[in-house]
Parts: C-alpha cells; sequence; structure tokens
C-alpha cells in the first residue's frame, strides 16, 4: 500500500506539514480560520508532529503498520486494519479515549485529542484528491507517498 | 531599546507582517537563519525585528498565508546624487568596525549591460527560417584545440578516407552552457551533487571551483572539469585525473586581482576533507599563482598538468576580464592553452572586498568581443575555445554571446537562482537561509539534491530550446555557424566606441 514516508535527511522542520494537515482535517478548509478558530474551539490538532533534535528534524505521522501495536491494545474496536486498503482506520465513535494505544504506538505517531477523549491519527487524507495534504505542502520532498517493499 | 548605536535605523528592510494574514505559526521563525522573526513571550505572538532582515525572501516564500513582505525601507536621508544612501551606510559600518566592506555575488553597481544594447537578427522572405520542432538543429559544441588543417590518407583499395590528423582532446557538450566554478565550501555538497547530476544528464559540464572534488562525486568525473587555483586546495593527482579538463584559475571577474576567500566557519568535516585544510580555518587563496609570472611560466602549469593527466585533458585558463585582456588571452592560447575562460566583471562570488567587486575589471561583452579578434587577427583563434562568464542571465545572453565570439558560456548565478536563490549577497556569511552558501548541517537541508539537480537540468533544457528557436529564427540549424558571426547582432543605442570595440553595426545599418 502506499504510505507516507518521511526523510530525515531532508526535513527542514518548518512544520508546514503539520499547517497543511490541520487545515485538510478542517471544516473550513482554510488555514487562517483552522489554525485561529477551530484549533481553540474545536481542539482542531494536526495527525502529524515534526520532531527534533540537534540538527536532525523529522515528520512523523501515523506508519499504517502491518501489524499496529495500536489495534492490538484497542480496548473498544475504536482501531481496526483496514483488509483491503491496508490502512490502519481510526472509528471516532466507538473510541473511549483510554489512550492504551497511544502507550502502544511504538513511534509516537498517535496523539490525544486536546479537549475531548478522543484520539487524533493520521487517515492518509482519505478521499482528498491530491493524496495526503502534508506530501503536496512538504516544501523540499521530505515527504513521499508511494509504495515501497 | 534605548541605547542602541545612532546608526542602527539605518537599515535596508522592512518586514512587513499583515496581521490579518499572520497566524503566528512560527514558519518565519524556523526559517530564519539571520533571526529577524522571533516569538515574542510577553507579547504570545511572533514579531521581527526590521534591522536583521538581509532581504533573501525565504519568510515571504515559506510563509504559508501570504502574510509577509519584505520591501526595501524607503531611504529617509535628503536626496544627493554624489552621496547615495549605500555610501553613507557603508561609511557608518566601517566607522563602527575599521574593516574591510565584505560582499557576496556579482556587483549590483549601475554599469551598461551591454546584453540589452543589442539586438538579434531574423530571417525574412529570402532565406528562410528554420521551425527547430520539424528539422534537425545542432547545439552539440566541442571545447579544445582545433587543427589548422587535417590531414587524410586513401585507402587505395576500398578508396576509404582515414584521418592522419592527430586530434587533441576535446570536450563534447550537447548544450553550449556550463555550470560555473563554484567551489564545494562556497555552496554546499547537496548542490554539488545535484550540479554533478545536472551535467551529466543534459550532457554538459560543471566545474568544481577551487575546493577539490569530493571521492563520492569522482563518478561524475566525465562530466567535472576540476579547477586548480592560486590555493591549491584539494589538488591531488587523482583529483587532476578525476575530470574530463582541468582549469587553472587564474582570475575572478568579482575580484580581479585577488584570490578566493572562504571563511572558516564554512568549513566543517566535509569540506576540510575535500580541501585538505584544517576544520574552521579560514581558507584564502594568494592573490597571484606564486609560480606564474609570466607567459612562460604559465606555459610550464599548463604542460605540467597535461603531463600529470597523460594529455588525456584539454587545460583551460581562466581569466578575469581586465583592461588589456586581449593580449593576455593571445599569451595564454601561445601558452598552449586549449580554451580560454573569460570571467566579466559582473561575476557572481561566495565573498569578495565590494570596493574591489564593484570597481575592478570590465564587462564580459566587451572583453569577449576583444579577445574573439585579436585571436582571428593573430591567426590563432583555432589553437583555443573561448568560454564566456560572468553575467548570463538568460538564453538571450547566450545566443549573444556565442555570436560575439565564445565558444561556450558558464553560468554561476542563474544556477544559484535555479534553486532559490534571491541575490541578497550575504553568501560570505555562511548563514544563507535558502541552504545554498553555507555548509550549516541545519540550513544546506533545505536543498534537496533530487530537486535541485531537476531544476537545474530543466534550466539548461528550457535554454537550449529558446536558443534553437533563435537559431532557426536567423535561418542557422546549428550553433557552429553562429559563433563569432557578428552580423547577427546590431546595438542599440550605443556610442560609436562601443560599437566598434563590440565589433558589431548600429540597428538600421
Amino acid at each position: 500500500m502506499k504510505r507516507v514516508y518521511p526523510d530525515k535527511e531532508y526535513c527542514i522542520g518548518c512544520h508546514l506539514c503539520e499547517l497543511a494537515c490541520i487545515t485538510a482535517h478542517s471544516k473550513s478548509k482554510d488555514l487562517i480560520i483552522a489554525f485561529r478558530e477551530e484549533r481553540l474551539k474545536d481542539g482542531l490538532d494536526s495527525c502529524k508532529k515534526v520532531f527534533e533534535k540537534g540538527d536532525t528534524c523529522v515528520a512523523i505521522s501515523c506508519r499504517h503498520c502491518d501489524e499496529p501495536s495500536c489495534v492490538a491494545a484497542c480496548i473498544s474496536g475504536g482501531l481496526h486494519k483496514d483488509p483491503e486498503t491496508g490502512r490502519t482506520v481510526y472509528d471516532r465513535n466507538k473510541c473511549v479515549g483510554c489512550w492504551s494505544c497511544l502507550m502502544a504506538c511504538p513511534y509516537g505517531a498517535i496523539k490525544r485529542h486536546p479537549t475531548e477523549s478522543k484520539i487524533i491519527k493520521c487517515d492518509l487524507c482519505e478521499g482528498r484528491e491530491e493524496g495526503p495534504a502534508c506530501v503536496q505542502a512538504c516544501p523540499n520532498g521530505a515527504l513521499k507517498f508511494e509504495e515501497r517493499d | 531599546m534605548l541605547f542602541q548605536p545612532i546608526n542602527k535605523n539605518y537599515h535596508e528592510f522592512c518586514i512587513d507582517r499583515d496581521p490579518d494574514l499572520c497566524i503566528n505559526c512560527k514558519v518565519c521563525v524556523r526559517q530564519c537563519s539571520y533571526e529577524a522573526h522571533y516569538w515574542d513571550e510577553t507579547r504570545q505572538k511572533v514579531m521581527h525585528d526590521n534591522t536583521k532582515c538581509v532581504g533573501c525572501h525565504r519568510c515571504e516564500a515559506l510563509c504559508p498565508t501570504s502574510a509577509l513582505n519584505i520591501r526595501n525601507k524607503p531611504s529617509d536621508f535628503r536626496t544627493n546624487n554624489l552621496w547615495r544612501p549605500v555610501f553613507l551606510q557603508n561609511i557608518y559600518k566601517q566607522a563602527d568596525t575599521g574593516g574591510v566592506l565584505l560582499a557576496g555575488m556579482g556587483s549590483p553597481v549601475d554599469i551598461p549591460v551591454y546584453w540589452d544594447r543589442m539586438l538579434l537578427d531574423a530571417s525574412q522572405v529570402t532565406n528562410p527560417s528554420i521551425d527547430p520542432l520539424r528539422e534537425p538543429m545542432e547545439l552539440k559544441t566541442f571545447l579544445g584545440a582545433k587543427p589548422r588543417k587535417l590531414d587524410f590518407s586513401v585507402n587505395k583499395k576500398t578508396g576509404k578516407a582515414k584521418l592522419k590528423t592527430k586530434l587533441t582532446p576535446q570536450l563534447e557538450l550537447d548544450v553550449p552552457i556550463m555550470f560555473a566554478a563554484m567551489s564545494f565550501g562556497a555552496i554546499n555538497f547537496n548542490l554539488h551533487r545535484a550540479m554533478a547530476r545536472a551535467a551529466t544528464e543534459t550532457g554538459t559540464f560543471y566545474n568544481t571551483g577551487e575546493g577539490g572534488l569530493h571521492k563520492s562525486l569522482y563518478k561524475y568525473g566525465d562530466h567535472t572539469i576540476v579547477q586548480v587555483a592560486s590555493g591549491r586546495f584539494g589538488v591531488h593527482r587523482d583529483y587532476l585525473k578525476a575530470g574530463a579538463a582541468i582549469e587553472i584559475k587564474v582570475g575572478q571577474g568579482a575580484k580581479p586581482g585577488i584570490g578566493g576567500h572562504l571563511p572558516g566557519e564554512k568549513i566543517n568535516d566535509k569540506v576540510s576533507e575535500t580541501r585538505m585544510v584544517p576544520i574552521g580555518s579560514d581558507a584564502i587563496s594568494p592573490a597571484p599563482h606564486h609560480d606564474i609570472y609570466s607567459i612562460e611560466d604559465l606555459l610550464q602549469l599548463i604542460y605540467a598538468l597535461k603531463e600529470a593527466s597523460e594529455y588525456k585533458s584539454p587545460v583551460s585558463v581562466k581569466i578575469a576580464a581586465v583592461h588589456n585582456v586581449a593580449a593576455i588571452a593571445s599569451g595564454i592560447a601561445r601558452a598552449g592553452a586549449d580554451i580560454i575562460t573569460i570571467d566579466g566583471m559582473r561575476g557572481g562570488t561566495g565573498a569578495a572586498p565590494a570596493m574591489i567587486r564593484d570597481n575592478v575589471g570590465i564587462p564580459i561583452e566587451l572583453a569577449l568581443s576583444q579577445v574573439d579578434q585579436r585571436l582571428r587577427d593573430e591567426g590563432i583563434r583555432n589553437n583555443v575555445s573561448v568560454v564566456a562568464a560572468g553575467g548570463i542571465r538568460c538564453s538571450g545572453d547566450v545566443i549573444k554571446a556565442i555570436a560575439l565570439g565564445a565558444d561556450a558560456v558558464y553560468i554561476g548565478t542563474a544556477t544559484l537562482i535555479a534553486v532559490g536563490c534571491t541575490i541578497c549577497g550575504r553568501c560570505y556569511t555562511g548563514k544563507c537561509p535558502w541552504g545554498i552558501a553555507t555548509n550549516d548541517t541545519k540550513l544546506s537541508k533545505r536543498q534537496n539534491p533530487d530537486i535541485a539537480a531537476k531544476k537545474l537540468a530543466n534550466l539548461i533544457r528550457a535554454w537550449g530550446h529558446e536558443i534553437e528557436e533563435m537559431l532557426g529564427g536567423m535561418g542557422l540549424n546549428s550553433i557552429e555557424s553562429l559563433r563569432g558571426n557578428r552580423d547577427k547582432l546590431r546595438g542599440v543605442g550605443i556610442s560609436d566606441t562601443e560599437l566598434d570595440i563590440l565589433g558589431i553595426k548600429h540597428a538600421g545599418r
């Protein structure tokens, strides 16, 4: 399956992927409204996080693992693996906010929802024609959406 | 704030931040390597310090809401045609520091740009123009000495002719445009890799500059010109053999008469290894080559290098365009060089004293036409190829340079602009926000060689197409037919003396 692969060699730590993610997952689809209003009011947050250490930085989001620890840890059936698409799918309605998945994820790719007992996790911008917004926004080709062995 | 020096407000740029658009996302804060943007903890918002802005436009380019606009600060000085603001600012600066004014990139001073004063011809009615999309168009160029005549032997049985004359080594270019000498150190490894790849892909060459060649790039050697400059940085036997040609750098258009300067800030482990100098030490090349004080000395070095490369690589000599350039070029041709590179005064640099950059040398157009003419007059034009450099901005400039007598051109500044450079001219600080003139690991990451190589190859291809179109328009189907063909050029709005030096007629004649 196609996944988003970050490249730490060329990640410049600009955080534009996070902003693109917020916009893509907002109601307004407008960066300014999403960042200023929806973020504070609705707890809108990016599924992506740029980690930095020294000169190195890398943008991490859900890797849609073949054998996801988060799915195994999920107590409510809120996370499952779609056998067709291969994606790790999050069902917000089933989620009880126990954060087991957060602790199980070895990549730190799942975030707590800032205001609700829910999680925030990459859905690979499902339904978005141009593919994941973060990949499209990266100014340095440090995020690639592709099939790899 | 109260105790700032009196001249602190004489800064060059203003950062305009539109409060309706700015979302305080801090992208600008992270991008600015000069710390002009910062997060104000007290006000809980992004603020900026105009005095630190160098006008590179990196923040503007990456701002996701287009909230930023960088503009020149309108001068508050009383208008004075003699004492223009730049002179005042320089004097204030020097009165504070007591130092030489450093500058980066080519000279911004207002000297005539003759490219803009020359126009090309096109065919109408009698000599039909050629459509390069339908008919063959040849841009292939060979650099190197050409024989005066060719001898053949004919096989009496088969009647087939065979070339008897032994040809000297040639560089084969698919397009008469090469990436100019920019050393690894002045620009970073990612860009050297990108230039090497782009040159290989488009069938042309890039020049290492005087900083040596990193071992991992030896595989691109067939498209590399290795440079030997007065500091001899990074020069050893394997290096000389790694490239397809060797260039002796005597002078550089941006700083004729002085050697290269690479500040210690830009020398990291990889640069140090390639240049063979200690990490963090300034790499200052001597002004002259200490073994060249005459044409005879130059001849010795040329032949020493030919010997070292087993006569497989053509040897180029690069000089800055200065007053007696034609006579010097004649000497170089007679000293055995295969290629002469002439770098005009608008050529770029990573670091040069501003006074030298802005006041020394002559424009490439005048130098080029004079060199070509002199070599023709002396009957030695075929002994050398002439490469023009220094301020070539578009394919129109390239084709005019070729009509003036160049075999090919080098592009340096245009190469950097292709990968984002905005000519802010602070290359010497080592803090280039575009990740070009810096070896800082965090900043140089901003040049992804995959993207950069693609952009550079695109530029060469685009200019190649345009050159084909213009050639076709003139009814020519080969770049060879244009070389030194000044009848295809006309001058506009320039004096008789300038026309005479350029060897062209005025438009209308």
